[in-house]
């Protein structure tokens, strides 16, 4: 004998109902631009001024859908052996092959090649999904800022080494205008001051936000949503930063 | 109750209500379809179609545009005559069924004396092209699914007639303008009310069963896409395709009409509330009247049709086993019961 129908038909029932009357949550794409993370894949661009036709890419690439083509050139060298330097004549990505591992982009050691969130560029013909070097130099444009950094992590070597040479520097300057000025007045501790205010600047910390206004201004003069977004967290981040530095050096002359 | 084209020239009214019926055939199930789309969609939280005229209005003639610009073909193992006929006998039946449907109060083709007979026994017709093509199409899918059919058919035709006979019984007519009138004058303790309510498990039954006619999920087993690819349809392409898809939903709207008929109030808007006559213009009240009546009887169908579609996005499909259990064990005995009920209640009346 069959079991009797329970209550889960009704659930069943209900639960359907309840979707149908909530708004559906398809994005209607070619009308209304999808909502996509910033860190998208959605092309691969090329800073080919940062390429050294090491051709670490073309070898990892498990689709082997990296071209690149370069010479050799000597370049004379004032009081030394002449130097070869390598000259990229095509780098070129077929994207009808790339399977958007994004091998290329981790193994590249020289940082010539990033992740842009385009992704609007297909085409009628399957030749022209090969992107040549000129056109991987124009998917840069599109490519976001860089990750901020986690707080308390260590700044990028470069930029690290940049700010203890300016420190140093600020630091000499400091001890030269102690020396010059000490002769002169008793101005001794508000230049050390100064000097250990601007070592401070570094370490404010602002929490990153979009700023409404700046990001309107930016919409209304025509420049892309994301790129939009990243000006205005950048340009908030800046006058937070200006704000506070302000804040500080009140309180210390009130 | 006059029909509204009772002509005195018979061949200009035979003309006009073919051309209406033709015109219902092929509208209606097409807004039933489009009831299908987007409620199936919203039930599975997208849009559906958004891009044909508005809102995607303009998508089943778009697509019965598309299958007319496609090949049809002919499979060479398969009986050449039988393959193209079936889906004919299977479209025909549902626009001969409509000629009896009471859409409106005098909005029908035929007020036949035996109304709810022909109905049933003519939709019945319908298997006859599904087991056509599913043994003409030489292919093994097919065959599994009209045999499949053929076997569901028998079992679900049993309670369908056995819940009709029991508003029969009830409203002491066949005709299926006479069980609207007879619902019409039917009172539960001084206040008019239709036969949905007396007959609760009837309508019950006779809902499921029609599903089951219609091969509506779930008990979609001859269809059953995910283990016979489409059951009868499979070799089909074209516009033979087509003229089965609109079977399905002719269907739909049929037999929605007839349970709106046996146990809704037909064109009733509310129970013991008949569409007003109200002389618009130059409109006479009958014709004015007629039109509110189709609009509520239409209004039923869309919701009954509602319900169908609701079924389909809820429910798994039944094995079929299950499928075979549920009518013998389940549906057929509870009709009996039904049947045997409501003929006491008749001769034994109580507080009616």
């Amino acid at each position: 004998m069959p079991t009797l129908p329970k209550l889960g038909l009704l659930k069943g029932l209900g639960l359907t109902l309840k979707t149908m009357m909530t708004p559906a949550t398809t994005q209607a794409y070619p009308h209304v631009k999808p909502d996509l993370p910033p860190r998208t894949r959605g092309v691969i661009a090329l800073m080919d001024e940062n390429c050294t036709v090491c051709m670490l890419c073309a070898k990892e690439c498990p689709d082997w859908c990296i071209y690149i083509d370069s010479q050799k050139e000597t370049v004379p060298l004032e009081g030394g052996r002449t130097r070869t330097r390598n000259i990229l004549d095509r780098f070129a990505i077929d994207f009808a092959l790339c399977m958007y591992c994004g091998i290329c982009i981790e193994v590249c050691p020289f940082d010539a090649l990033f992740w842009s969130p385009e992704f609007e560029y297909s085409t009628y013909s399957i030749r022209e999904l090969t992107h040549e070097k000129e056109q991987l130099r124009q998917w840069m444009d599109t490519v976001p800022a860089p990750v901020e950094l986690e707080i308390g992590a260590e700044p990028p070597s470069e930029v690290a080494a940049g700010l203890t040479a300016a420190r140093k520097k600020a630091e000499q300057q400091a001890q030269q205008l102690a020396a010059t000025s000490q002769t002169a007045d008793g101005s001794t501790t508000d230049a050390a001051s100064a000097g250990g205010e601007e070592s401070g600047e570094e370490e404010i910390h602002v929490e990153a936000q979009v700023d409404e206004e700046r990001y309107d201004e930016l919409i209304a003069d025509g420049v892309p949503e994301r790129v939009a977004r990243a000006k205005a967290k950048a340009h908030y981040v800046r006058s937070e930063r200006k704000r506070i530095r302000a804040e500080r050096a009140g309180g210390e002359s009130a | 109750m006059e029909n509204l084209l009772a002509l005195d020239n018979i061949w200009l009214a035979l003309i006009l209500k073919v051309g209406l019926l033709l015109i219902f055939f092929l509208v209606v199930p097409l807004v039933v379809g489009y009831e299908e789309h987007k409620v199936l969609a919203h039930m599975q939280d997208r849009y559906g179609p958004m891009e044909a005229i508005w809102h995607g209005v303009g998508q089943l003639p778009a697509d019965g545009i598309k299958f007319l610009q496609k090949e049809d073909i002919l499979p060479s193992a398969a009986d050449k005559w039988v393959f193209a006929l079936a889906p004919g006998v299977a479209l025909v039946p549902a626009i001969v069924v409509l000629a009896v449907v009471p859409l409106g109060p005098g909005v029908w083709g035929e007020n036949l004396d035996a109304g709810i007979f022909f109905a049933l026994a003519v939709s019945s017709v319908n298997v006859i092209g599904v087991l056509m093509a599913g043994w003409s199409s030489a292919n093994k899918f097919s065959l599994m699914g009209g045999i499949r059919e053929a076997a569901q058919l028998i079992a679900y035709e049993l309670p369908l007639v056995l819940a009709a006979a029991a508003v029969v019984l009830q409203a002491g007519t066949m005709s299926l303008v006479g069980i609207v009138q007879a619902q019409a004058e039917f009172t539960v303790a001084g206040i008019p009310m239709w036969y949905f309510l007396p007959q609760a498990g009837g309508l019950l039954l006779f809902y499921v069963a029609s599903l089951a006619e219609l091969n509506r999920p779930p008990f979609d087993m001859p269809i059953a896409d995910s283990e016979i690819i489409f059951g009868h349809m499979t070799e089909y392409t074209g516009l033979r395709y087509a003229f089965f898809m609109l079977a399905e939903y002719a269907g739909m709207v049929v037999l929605s009409a007839i349970t709106a008929t046996l146990f809704l109030g037909g064109w009733y808007i509310l129970p013991g509330v008949p569409p007003p006559e109200i002389d618009v213009l130059f409109i006479p009240g009958s014709v004015v009247a007629g039109l509110i009546g189709f609009g509520v009887v239409f209004g039923k169908v869309a919701a009954l049709c509602f319900g169908m579609i609701w079924f389909r996005a809820t429910f798994p499909r039944l094995r079929e086993d299950q499928l075979q259990r549920m009518s013998w064990l389940v549906l057929i005995p509870l009709a009996i019961l039904q049947v045997v009920v409501v003929a006491i209640l008749k001769v034994f009346p109580v507080g009616v």
